[in-house]
This record gives C-alpha cells, sequence and structure tokens, in this order.
C-alpha cells in the first residue's frame, strides 16, 4: 500500500459556499478572508482509529438501539446502506459512521427542538458503525419526517439522514446530509441548496434500492461516500523540486 | 474527447446543524444511556507522559457572540512527536478528543498533554500544536485551524512561517495564564478572525 503522498488537494467547488445569504445562519458563521492552503502533513495524514470493541450490538439500529430491543421505533422501515471509498476509488475499511436524524414525523429527541410533532418514546435518533474490509456500512433505522425550521418565512428542511464519517485521516473528516430520492423539497431547502451545482447536490440523495430491501420488512436507500484521497506517483518520496 | 479520468470527488459537505451533539455527543446532548459514553471523551488516559494543559476559549461568531453549539474535534501527538498508532507512541494518548462549548456560557475545555514537535513535509519540524476541526449549524463545511503555544519555539514553523500578515500569526497561538493553562479564542469572522486552514 502507498500512503507516503499528501492527501489531494480539496476542491472547494463542489462544496456548499460558507457564506450563503439564505441559510442565515451562515453569514456571521462563514470565515471572510481566504483560507491558508498548503499541503498536508503528518498532522493531517494520521488520525484517530476506532476499533469494533467501541460498538455495541444494536449501534446501528436506530429501530431498536433506543429501547435496547424492547420496542421498535414507528415509521418506515428502511435499510441505509453504501460503501465508503476514496477519491482513487479504494474502499475505506474499518472507519467509523455516525449518523442522527429526526423521527418519523419529523421531530428531534432534543431540548432544542419544539415542533408540534410528538417525540417517539421507542427512538432515540443516533447510530453509529464501523465499515467492513471493504468499506461496507449498513444502518437500519426509519425514513425521518420533513420538518419546518425558523430561517425564511416558510422553509422546511427535506427528509435527510445526517452523516459523519472519520476516514483514516485527520484531512478526511467529513459531515454531510443524505436526502431522499424523489423528494419535492430537496429542491426547495436552503441548506441543501447551499451547494450551488445542482449535479454535486444530486450525488447526496440517494436512491430507493430495492436489490437490498427485504419483502415485508424494510425498504432500502443506498448512499456511498467518497473522503479526500492521497496522491499516488513514483515521484512522492523525493525532495520537491528534485 | 479525452480519456477519462479514474478518480473520485468527494462527497459534497452539509451543515452539521444544530442537533450534532445528538450523533456525535448523545449523552452530552440528553441521549444518555444509548452509548456506554460519549467518543473522544479524552485524548490521554492516565499515565500519559509530558506536560498536561488545559486550553479554555469560546468559538464567536461574525457578531462577536460566544456560540453555544459548537462542537469541536481535536488531533494531536504525544508529548515526544508520535501520532496514536506510530512505533513507539504513548499507549496512553489517544491524540483524538471530541468536546463542545458549554451550552450556557459558550467556553470549552480542552485537558491533554502538550503534544511534542512534530514532522513536516520534507524533513520541516513543525512546531508544537494541536489540529482543531470545528462544525455548528451555521458552518457549512468543517473549519480547520491549529492551537500553537505561546510559550513555544514557533518562530521555524512552515505552516505559521506561511501566513503573510504577521499579526494574523497570533490567531493561533494559545496565551499562557497560568501552569499549564492557555486560552485559545475562534473566531469565525471579522475583527481578529482566525487564520483557518485548506490543508
Ligand atoms: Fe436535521
Amino acid at each position: 500500500m502507498t500512503d507516503q503522498g499528501p492527501l489531494i488537494p480539496r476542491n472547494r467547488e463542489i462544496h456548499p459556499n460558507p457564506y450563503d445569504w439564505h441559510y442565515k445562519t451562515s453569514v456571521s458563521r462563514s470565515p471572510s478572508l481566504p483560507l491558508l492552503s498548503m499541503e498536508s502533513t503528518p498532522s493531517e495524514e494520521t488520525g484517530p482509529r476506532f476499533g469494533h470493541s467501541t460498538l455495541g450490538a444494536l449501534d446501528n439500529n436506530l429501530i431498536l438501539n433506543w429501547t435496547k430491543g424492547e420496542a421498535s421505533a414507528v415509521g418506515e422501515r428502511i435499510l441505509m446502506h453504501g460503501r465508503v471509498m476514496d477519491e482513487n476509488g479504494r474502499p475505506v475499511p474499518h472507519t467509523l459512521v455516525e449518523i442522527w436524524q429526526a423521527n418519523a414525523g419529523g421531530r428531534y429527541r432534543h431540548i432544542k427542538d419544539t415542533y408540534f410533532a410528538p417525540l417517539d418514546p421507542n427512538f432515540g435518533g443516533c447510530g453509529r458503525t464501523i465499515t467492513d474490509e471493504n468499506g461496507n456500512y449498513e444502518f437500519l433505522t426509519i425514513r425521518p419526517g420533513a420538518y419546518p425550521w425558523p430561517n425564511r418565512g416558510n422553509d422546511w428542511r427535506p427528509m435527510h439522514i445526517h452523516i459523519s464519517v472519520f476516514g483514516h485521516s485527520f484531512g478526511q473528516r467529513l459531515i454531510t446530509q443524505m436526502y431522499f430520492e424523489g423528494d419535492p423539497l430537496i429542491a426547495r431547502c436552503p441548506i441543501a441548496n447551499t451547494i450551488k451545482d445542482r449535479g454535486q447536490l444530486d450525488r447526496l440523495v440517494a436512491p430507493l434500492d430495492m436489490a437490498k430491501a427485504r419483502p415485508m420488512d424494510f425498504l432500502a436507500y443506498k448512499f456511498d461516500i467518497v473522503l479526500r484521497g492521497r496522491r499516488q506517483t513514483m515521484f512522492e518520496n523525493k525532495i520537491e523540486g528534485m | 474527447m479525452v480519456q477519462s479520468l479514474e478518480t473520485l470527488m468527494e462527497t459534497p459537505s452539509q451543515t452539521a446543524g444544530p442537533y450534532v451533539h445528538i450523533g456525535c455527543i448523545p449523552t452530552f446532548a440528553g441521549l444518555g444511556g444509548i452509548y456506554p459514553e460519549d467518543l473522544g471523551l479524552s485524548p490521554i488516559s492516565d499515565g500519559a507522559k509530558g506536560e498536561i494543559v488545559t486550553i479554555t476559549g469560546s468559538v464567536f461568531d461574525g457578531t462577536g457572540w460566544a456560540m453555544r453549539d459548537a462542537l469541536l474535534e481535536s488531533w494531536q501527538a504525544d508529548a515526544a512527536g508520535k501520532f496514536a498508532g506510530q512505533d513507539g507512541a504513548d499507549p496512553n494518548v489517544s491524540g483524538f478528543c471530541r468536546f463542545a462549548a458549554d451550552k450556557d456560557t459558550g467556553e470549552f475545555t480542552l485537558r491533554t498533554v502538550k503534544p511534542g514537535p512534530v514532522p513536516g513535509r520534507g524533513g520541516a519540524v513543525q512546531a508544537p500544536h494541536i489540529s482543531l476541526w470545528i462544525v455548528a449549524r451555521g458552518i457549512n463545511i468543517g473549519l480547520n485551524t491549529r492551537v500553537y503555544f505561546e510559550d513555544e519555539d514557533n518562530s521555524a514553523d512552515p505552516l505559521l512561517a506561511r501566513i503573510e500578515q504577521r499579526p494574523r500569526v497570533e490567531t493561533l497561538i494559545a496565551k499562557r495564564t497560568g501552569d499549564g493553562q492557555y486560552r485559545f479564542d475562534i473566531r469565525l469572522q471579522g475583527e481578529g478572525e482566525t487564520v483557518f486552514l485548506d490543508i
């Protein structure tokens, strides 16, 4: 394995605009000065690793993990699955994936969430897993509801699941959101639309995946994730400029 | 037409949102019991070698408000400059910590060991530093920065040397406020804006 090269510089054009007038909170929370660009160092190329021993048996089952298997959460049962890869197309094995989401009515189990939709006594709203040797991961959960949020006069979040991925380098750290195929609220969402290239936003929309759906039990949605890769050339170990 | 590249593109980021604590530190968020404990509670365990330091600060938005909902992660080497997983690394230094701004005061605290100098690219040596990653509602892509230490020799650090406007270097340097105590404030925007990294 040739892991010597620096991280491939981030292509910021595919990412959201840090400053977006339509997403009001970003206005005062985005740097106004340019970022300092530099080639990565061991500080960014190394990163924390988490072992399978960190995990409990129900950690990737949001239908059951809040009640420790006693009772099921309300909602449309789904399998969320996919593969974590790097930009070189290589799987990212044994990396931690964490998710969090609203319940089927669009309500989070959080002191700050005061939406009318009721809490589900059988649903917590977070899960985690570690990718297998091929970079694959799976969660069993319920499809979250859309919910309104205070931004412009009448903004609603499309159905979405928040995802956090580590990779093997601190510089690969990524948090994003998965949307669902066919949701008309995606095109209207100021947060989704902080990504200016619709083709890039479409990469966050998970297709229905009937090949993984289990009859009489759950539907499935596929969400692959690409993390930054490391440059791989035969010249990496030479002194710069030589 | 040309040949197609095999390189994939990174998945676009989205804001961590207001409920990031549910996913990343559920016990802190009031979902105690779902996991035995939150991930990354401390970057060190008993017996870690080196000087124990406590870094306190806040993340300020562009209006000067200390954000109550910021979530931070840190990654660092041990006192000898080795990262967890490298040969000879201190087994009591995981190097990773996840910590949040206090929901009432907006202040965060990181208790760790002061890292040693670590190698940079091309044989350079980097001054002791801790890498930080900051997410919150309104931050559309996580912000990277570094904490250096006022009482270390930072003069030959390659990253600090690249900052053209010299007064801005100070935004990356934790100020010593007492024995093993440091202050490190992060300003997202405006006067005294922290230098954020694309690295
Ligand atoms: Fe959300």
